[in-house]
């Protein structure tokens, strides 16, 4: 027979030996989380409705155009009347909070993985393991850590969001022309520079379909962490469920679709050719001024340095 | 004056066993056993070569020779595995990241098979982009790349981004963002080779033009015998990762190193590599004014010849002395070859140009084409059958 491993009780013991070592670390996080969603949601819903909804309207048009900025009245329209505009709101200010941190986590380890093989092939099964678990075993260690509310679904939100932030941006990075990258270091570009010029501006649809999908998986988990007693509309749909409320389950899912519909439009627009050139074409309008401001003289070594010259 | 860019015993190896692979290359193992034996690739080995300040020089291979990684070798975007590279005196592989990165700058400047341009600058942005890595001020980087762009024709498209031009257009931005730079060295790793003919060719004028002004000293990596003919003024072949041959291109026309080189010729347009110079023979015989007629019927008999170049005092040509003329003036009794006996019926040309442009002069007269001097001085002659023999030229075949 094999003997059984106690795989489990190892990670509950690391949760116990976490808890019982750095409790003021999970302490910190609790407030900080605590206090960007409480102020995200208070200026979300303090206003009356109709200012937020010609704002997102404004950024429908100027991201995409007329269509979806209709989308965005006719739809938010349809929350307010369904009075469920202040658990959208609580849910949006959720995704936002959840989508920023965890794109702020993925990208730069995306950037390590895409320039170093050695942490691409720890990251990798890390992913992996972070994809397939099924999303509800988030929220185990989220409660230990952070108890019940809007924090630990915030947590577990982030940690179910981050992988394709990661893997967008490293394949973004390394689908980047070859030849492009060893020219600028043919002429002498730094490691630094050439990440900021030119690997990062080409990998920069990669980096926003990554980014549009952190923000599509951070809303998915947000009803998740209804369970955990976030308010917004993952309660209303957890309310319903229990309660087995046909009418306000749908109505709460609806609402859930409206708010994915407009979040994928507006950041899968940002990925975009024509919004992509747009955005670029403002940046390199203003760079003969960034050259004042940042010249490139001659800077102490960069460790990262070293790696710079073995391609080819 | 010392060479500006001097390469030594450049070998790199790719793959694991290096040390192995480099002992295994130095007792003469082929590439490919060197493969089997430690799965390491042997991409150059033992090349060495200097470039003088003004010179265009070819690296010519196949792909697989190790041309590529030779150019990379030299600028050190790949370390070589043994060897040194100096540029002005400075030996590479003793430099630091920074000072490496400092001297890539602006004494090395490349233009790559592919253009390799940043696609969300713009093309005057491009053209600045190794003054932008130095920290010129803006005024001065648009200046210097405003005159690249001028130099190379294509000022008037500074402001378009890349993906709006050809394939030709964007080779230019390539050279104008190396010679933005004002580096001596420039490397060019096939920089006509995914362009069109006939584009190709302009751009090879270009690369001609702009090295009679600005006198760059050049390694040009290329696969296109015609093109390394045609541009350099040294081409060194390169097989497997090693040198087959190095030499002037009528040179390698003329005495190829092996039936590989020999093949490669075989296929070049010799009409326009070989000179009225490489060509030159000395004249079986000439004559001078004053010269007896009667003499010089008789030198001609003997030579089975029909017209001879008579010369002056300087050895410039005053005409040709024709059989039937010089015949008559023995018959009228006149004692000295003078105008009366000659004729204008020859044809020069000047010892620089190729063999396209004289062919068709060669054979049409009594006495074989002249080659001249700028002061019209009979330098030598090209004679039909030298013609016929450097058009004929067998190449080698490889056996089996």
């Amino acid at each position: 027979m094999i003997p059984h491993i106690p795989l489990g009780q190892w990670v509950a013991d690391l949760i116990d030996w976490l808890l019982a070592t750095v409790p003021w670390l999970f302490d910190a996080v609790s407030q900080v989380m605590q206090v960007l969603v409480d102020g995200l949601t208070d200026a979300l819903t303090t206003p009356p409705p109709v200012v937020w909804l010609v704002v997102f309207a404004i950024v429908a048009l100027v991201v995409r155009g007329w269509g979806l900025a209709l989308y965005t009245v006719l739809a938010f329209l349809l929350v307010v009347s369904l009075e469920l505009w202040v658990e959208t709101m609580q849910t949006l200010a959720l995704v936002l909070v959840a989508a920023v941190i965890a794109t702020a986590i993925g990208v730069p380890i995306g950037i390590l993985a895409a320039r170093n093989r050695a942490v691409s092939v720890v990251v990798r099964p890390v992913l992996d393991f972070m994809q397939t678990t099924p999303v509800f075993v988030y929220l185990i260690p989220a409660v230990f850590f952070f108890g019940v509310g809007v924090v630990p679904g915030v947590v577990a939100t982030i940690l179910f969001a981050i992988p394709p932030g990661v893997r967008l941006t490293e394949l973004g990075i390394r689908q980047v022309d070859r030849e492009v990258v060893e020219a600028a270091h043919a002429f002498g570009a730094r490691p630094g520079q050439i990440l900021r010029e030119v690997q990062l501006p080409l990998a920069l649809p990669s980096i926003m379909a990554g980014v549009n999908q952190v923000i599509m998986l951070a809303l998915s988990m947000v009803v998740t962490a209804g369970l955990l007693g976030a308010a917004g509309l993952g309660a209303v749909v957890v309310r319903a469920v229990t309660q087995l409320d046909v009418a306000s389950g749908f109505e709460g899912g609806l609402a859930v679709v409206l708010l994915a519909i407009f979040l994928d439009r507006v950041t899968a627009a940002f990925g975009q050719r024509t919004a992509l050139s747009r955005l670029l074409g403002a940046r390199t309008r203003r760079s003969p001024s960034r050259g004042t401001t940042d010249p490139a003289v001659p800077r102490p070594e960069e460790p990262a340095a070293a790696g710079a010259r073995s391609s080819g | 004056m010392p060479p500006v860019l001097r390469a030594t015993g450049l070998t790199k190896v790719f793959g694991a066993r290096e040390q192995e692979a480099l002992r295994l290359a130095g007792e003469g193992v082929g590439r490919d056993e060197i493969l089997q034996r430690t799965g390491s690739t042997l991409a150059v080995h033992d090349v060495g070569f200097s470039v003088e300040r003004g010179e265009l020089f070819v690296v010519m291979g196949l792909s697989g020779s190790g041309k590529s990684t030779l150019v990379r070798l030299l600028n050190r975007l790949i370390e070589p595995s043994a060897g040194t590279v100096e540029v002005d005196g400075q030996d590479l592989r003793a430099l630091g990241d920074a000072d490496l990165r400092t001297l890539r700058n602006d004494k090395v400047s490349m233009v790559f098979q592919h253009f390799a341009l940043l696609p969300h600058r713009t093309v005057r942005e491009n053209a600045a982009y190794a003054l932008k890595i130095r920290g010129v001020p803006p005024a001065e980087q648009r200046e210097r790349a405003d005159w690249a762009l001028r130099t190379v024709g294509l000022l008037d498209r500074a402001d378009a981004r890349p993906d709006q031009l050809s394939g030709g257009m964007q080779q230019r931005v390539g050279l104008a963002r190396a010679l933005a730079a004002d580096s001596e060295v420039l490397l060019m790793d096939e920089p006509f080779s995914a362009l069109d003919p006939l584009i190709r060719r302009d751009m090879q004028d270009l690369l001609v033009q702009l090295q009679t002004e600005l006198q760059k000293t050049i390694v040009f990596i290329t696969h296109d015998l015609n093109e390394a003919m045609r541009l350099g003024d040294r081409i060194l072949m390169l097989k497997d990762g090693r040198t087959v041959q190095l030499g002037t291109g009528p040179e390698i026309i003329s005495a190829p190193a092996d039936a590989y080189v020999a093949d490669f010729t075989s296929d070049v347009d010799r009409t326009r590599v070989l000179t009225a110079g490489d060509l030159l023979r000395e004249p079986r015989m000439t004559a001078r004014l004053g010269q007896s007629p009667g003499e010089v019927l008789r030198a001609l008999g003997a030579a089975e010849a029909n017209g001879v170049y008579v010369l002056d005092d300087d050895r410039r040509i005053a005409g040709v002395a024709r059989d039937d003329l010089l015949a008559r003036a023995r018959h009228e009794g006149r004692t000295a070859v003078g105008p009366r006996e000659l004729v204008a019926d020859y044809a020069t040309i000047a010892p620089d140009r190729p063999l396209v442009e004289f062919v068709h002069l060669v054979g049409r007269h009594p006495v074989p084409l002249g080659v001249v001097d700028d002061d019209g001085r009979l330098l030598g002659v090209v004679p039909r059958a030298a013609v016929l023999d450097a058009l004929a030229a067998v190449p080698v075949r490889r056996e089996g």
